[in-house]
């Protein structure tokens, strides 16, 4: 028996590091990566709700969210391709064609 | 009592790795942590029972989408990430932030009143319910979701594409001259086109 609190405290936690590395890496592709991390904490609960609650329904809706993850990755990497074809930089402090 | 240390076990792993992920300066460091991270995640939906998506976490995430990313960042020669200002006043104030949230979080989760437990396989979700509930309550948006990934094949090759195909920028005087004396005779068809762009 594990409490309901302890996976979605999990989930919290690894959301909060996506955040976290979301805000401080610099690196185009960690970025990316610290997306799927939240991605994948939201998932976690996702399932354990569904497994609290006993409805089939969660899983489902984990695999749309990785479906929909996956989209999201092939259409980031080759956007960060053409970013580094045009700007020969990976850093996203120097993409800053839009800035003001 | 077994199910807790388990779960306890993988979640230290996956925390661990995430954190790594946060620590680690070359990308591809941060891509192997965040695969033991999506390893020990699948392991925890095993513990729920959720067997499917155990699997597709493993095949999908662990398998195509970590590949991809390990593939770009060797295709891109990416090195270790130089820090900048911005960074470091990230760095500081972030922490602490991501602390003080966690806190909270923590706070309100542990003290909601009787949310209940999971046991060890609680979920009773063999893969022929979930294909059932797939093909007939969710059936339209499992269409619109392959209509989802065609779009995003299509355009992940026209981003990828190189430019020169995208764009077709007309080539330089000389060297369409030099490019002409070199194939001889050009095809028809490209006199055309230029005839018409030049109209």
């Amino acid at each position: 028996m594990v409490p309901l609190h302890y996976y979605l405290l999990l989930s919290a936690i690894l959301f909060a590091c996506g955040v976290t590395g979301f805000l401080i890496k610099r690196n185009i592709i960690t970025i990316f990566m610290s997306i799927e991390l939240m991605l994948n904490a939201v998932n976690l609960s996702f399932v354990a709700f569904a497994a609290r609650w006993h409805v089939l329904s969660g899983q489902v809706f984990v695999f749309f969210v990785m479906v929909v993850a996956a989209a999201e990755t092939a259409v980031g990497l080759a956007i960060i391709i053409a970013v580094y074809r045009t700007r020969e930089t990976l850093n996203v402090d120097q993409v800053n064609l839009l800035k003001l | 009592m077994l199910h807790l240390i388990l779960f306890s076990v993988f979640a230290v792993i996956a925390v661990a790795g995430a954190l790594n992920l946060l620590v680690q300066r070359h990308p591809i460091s941060s891509a192997l942590s965040l695969i033991v991270v999506m390893g020990s995640l699948a392991v925890e939906y095993l513990l729920l029972g959720a067997e499917f998506v155990a699997a597709i976490q493993v095949i999908i995430y662990a398998g195509a989408i970590m590949v991809l990313f390990v593939f770009v960042i060797m295709l891109l020669n990416a090195g270790v990430e130089e820090r900048t200002k911005g960074s470091k006043v990230a760095l500081i104030l972030g922490f602490p932030a991501m602390l003080v949230g966690g806190l909270l979080v923590a706070w309100v989760l542990l003290r909601a009143p009787n949310v209940g437990s999971v046991n060890v396989g609680a979920m009773y979700g063999p893969p022929k319910a979930i294909g059932w509930l797939l093909f007939h309550d969710f059936l339209l948006p499992f269409e619109v979701t392959s209509v989802l990934v065609l779009i995003a094949i299509m355009g992940a090759v026209v981003l990828a594409s190189p430019v020169r195909s995208r764009f077709s920028r007309p080539q330089p005087e000389p060297e369409r001259q030099a490019l002409k004396a070199a194939a001889g005779t050009e095809p028809a068809h490209e006199e055309t086109v230029t005839a018409r762009r030049s109209s």
